[in-house]
């Protein structure tokens, strides 16, 4: 690893240009950091090839997690525990009573799966309250984009591709 | 365009011809008097065990038999000295088939043709033992008080006969009918959505619409034939619709219904053959002005002919949505004429709504697989499957609604409908749940499964079958009882309007391109992408 760790940003004024910036720079085989929006740009995240979310098999096992919690824990309350009769609802087995307790257990499956999905999206984008703000550039929560590449090579010759690709601005920074 | 394939063609003809001779072989096999279904009674009961048939043949052990599930009274077993009686325990698989019949009959005094009074009984009283019936504590209901003078167990059992001698007859046109309003209904459903799409401007569909127009041309020819059905209900030529029956509404009749005379100012033939006639034309004159109007738009030099359907869906969906909860009232909830339930036309609205998505997108799959459909891909597949998705979900919460409702306060006059469809009819009432709700929900929840055609297919049949039997489910209880089969007749009648079907939406098909030329929104449907 060198001790400086140069990259470069290129800043757009406008999506379309930043799109076919993105492939341009795919093409070129430069390596991409990050992109910053101001609002999410429809297809973006296939032209910079990134992978797709599991998010959704996430939220697939949650309910399906919700939906054991409820069944057992309504077994356990109504049946096991303490099967009462409650106005003549039959309480000799689970499946005798469950339609009274199919209500619960589809809220329990959509609370788990809605719940846990938002958490573990918070935990993967390292999302959290004080957390110190990520941006490079104030201009990209407005009306810029930015892309961050990172610096390989003849830097002279990186920033002109840059600048042909249609850049209002293209900057080499130091990070540390 | 499209040409229709010879094979196709063929294949749909073989289907129709197949189709016939089931249905034919069910009228035929029919028992024509009480005599065929005394043997056939006789013949059935033997299969399970000489010591049941036995008991079958002998009138009292057979009248003390009580079927209803769960309360198997003590007392009534204990009064049987039959030796016949002893293996009727064991034989409750049998008294599946059969004894529902005979406990149920054997109170059907008031209506012997009267199906849905099977229901009834089986809630009311426990006991079908004659020696104690001064211990049925409803003595207030005319049945029951009717049964008290009726002790003679051998005309008990020849009012079972009678009772299951209707049954059967009523099989093959019960098979019938569900696969007529089946299909018909299908194409209703693909009409309900063309409206939809035509209403909402929807930007994806417009290169679908020639295809779900061609699938609504079954809708004409569907709609005579069911008309036609119907007519042979008010002759007579049937006794599917209980309310029908003669005397009904008669204080002096035996078979006086006070329930039915309650509901004659609504349930009578003229009025209902009347309300039948309207909507089905309703429907049909709003599928042709829609079809003629959207192809003269190909031709137009300006919008209005699109101005002009739009309109015309809007008003047609004001008018299907009322027409169709009185539709569901008249054509499927009235043959369980003391059952009523304010979410029914809902509940059958999913159930054929779904089947008509489902229905596009397997002929659009198979129309996109000959190579003809130049403009329509994976994501318009994709938005059908998410239809198909989410209206299977629909339905689902409809059927629960409906059902939990009714099982959670457990009154007695709404319960009998799912006591008797749980009971005689485990496996269809439950398995309609699993094809329609667990195996879409499982199989169409995954995104990139919605883009694969063998999948949807598979999807789709299933769909397709388990709606088939939620209709079976909502008619059979109510014309055969328990005399249920899938059998010839059944599969007869769904093979006979398949190929029907296919027939009249392929042809359709020919008739006009696959791709509207000047509709608005064309462009963008040509170019849909998700």
């Amino acid at each position: 690893m060198s001790t400086t760790n140069k990259v470069l940003h290129a800043i757009y004024n406008d999506d379309d240009v930043l799109m076919d910036a993105v492939k341009k720079t795919r093409a070129a085989h430069y390596h991409i950091e990050d992109v910053f929006t101001p609002f999410p740009v429809h297809g973006l995240d296939k032209a910079m090839g990134i992978a797709p979310t599991r998010l959704a098999i996430c939220a697939f096992i949650y309910g399906c997690i919700g939906l054991s919690v409820a069944t057992w824990m309504m077994n356990n309350i109504m049946i096991q525990d303490w099967p009462q009769d409650i106005g003549g609802k039959p309480s000799f087995s689970y499946l005798q009573n469950m339609p009274a307790f199919v209500p619960v257990m589809f809220e329990m499956t959509v609370f788990f799966a809605a719940h846990l999905m938002v958490i573990t999206f918070y935990m993967r984008s390292r999302l959290w309250p004080f957390k110190a703000a990520e941006n490079p550039d104030v201009r990209t929560t407005d009306d810029h984009f930015l892309m961050e590449v990172s610096v390989k090579g003849d830097e002279s010759e990186l920033v002109s591709f840059f600048q042909r690709t249609g850049a209002v601005e293209v900057k080499l920074i130091e990070k540390h | 365009m499209y040409t229709i394939s010879s094979k196709l063609k063929t294949f749909s003809i073989v289907l129709m011809v197949l189709g016939l001779l089931g249905i034919g072989y069910g009228f035929l096999t029919a028992p024509k008097d009480i005599k065929e279904v005394e043997a056939i009674l006789a013949a059935e009961s033997h299969g399970h065990g000489g010591g049941h048939g036995e008991a079958h043949e002998a009138a009292p052990a057979h009248a003390t038999e009580t079927h209803t599930e769960g309360h198997a009274a003590p007392e009534a077993h204990a009064t049987a000295d039959s030796a016949g009686h002893d293996a009727g325990v064991a034989d409750a698989g049998h008294d599946e088939k059969s004894a529902t019949g005979d406990a149920a009959a054997s109170h059907d005094t008031a209506t012997a043709s009267v199906d849905s009074a099977s229901a009834k009984d089986k809630a009311f009283s426990t006991q079908t033992n004659p020696e104690s019936v001064d211990k049925v504590e409803m003595g207030n209901n005319p049945v029951v008080n009717k049964h008290e003078a009726h002790v003679d167990e051998h005309a008990e059992h020849q009012e079972h006969l009678e009772h299951v001698f209707h049954q059967l007859q009523n099989k093959p046109w019960a098979a019938l009918y569900v696969a007529c309003i089946f299909f018909l209904l299908i194409s209703m459903g693909v009409l309900a959505f063309y409206a939809i799409q035509q209403v909402a401007q929807a930007g994806w569909s417009p290169v679908l619409f020639r295809v779900m127009e061609g699938i609504t041309a079954y809708l004409p020819i569907g709609s005579i034939l069911f008309f036609i059905f119907l007519l042979t209900c008010a002759f007579h030529w049937n006794h599917l619709f209980v309310w029908m029956a003669d005397g009904v509404t008669d204080p002096k009749s035996e078979h006086y219904d006070a329930l039915i005379a309650g509901k004659s100012g609504y349930l009578n033939v003229p009025f209902w053959l009347i309300r039948a006639a309207i909507f089905l034309t309703g429907w049909n004159i709003y599928r042709f002005y829609a079809r003629k109007t959207f192809a003269a738009q190909d031709e137009a030099n300006d919008d209005s002919n699109y101005k002009k359907v739009f309109k015309a869906s809007a008003g047609f969906l004001v008018f299907f949505i009322v027409s169709e909860s009185i539709m569901s009232w008249d054509w499927i909830m009235s043959l369980d004429p003391h059952w009523f339930s304010t979410l029914f036309g809902w509940y059958v609205f999913a159930s054929f709504f779904v089947s008509g998505i489902t229905t596009i997108c397997l002929v659009t799959l198979y129309l996109k697989s000959k190579g003809l459909l130049e403009y329509v891909n994976t994501s318009h597949i994709h938005d059908l499957a998410k239809f198909m998705f989410g209206i299977s979900v629909f339905w689902t919460y409809l059927w629960f609604s409906q059902f939990m409702l009714i099982w959670y306060a457990n009154i007695p006059e709404e319960v009998t409908y799912f006591i008797q469809r749980i009971n005689d009819y485990t496996l269809p009432f439950w398995g309609a749940v699993v094809m329609n709700f667990v195996f879409p929900i499982l199989i169409l929840v995954n995104t990139d499964f919605k883009r694969i055609t063998w999948i949807l297919v598979m999807a789709g049949i299933v769909i397709l079958a388990g709606h088939y039997i939620d209709f079976f489910n909502m008619i059979m209880p109510a014309t055969v009882g328990t005399q249920w089969f899938i059998g010839i007749p059944e599969i007869g009648s769904v093979l006979f309007f398949l190929g029907l079907f296919l027939l009249v939406v392929f042809s359709a098909l020919t008739k006009a391109p696959l791709l509207p030329k000047r509709n608005p929104f064309i462009e963008e449907s040509k170019h849909f992408h998700y």
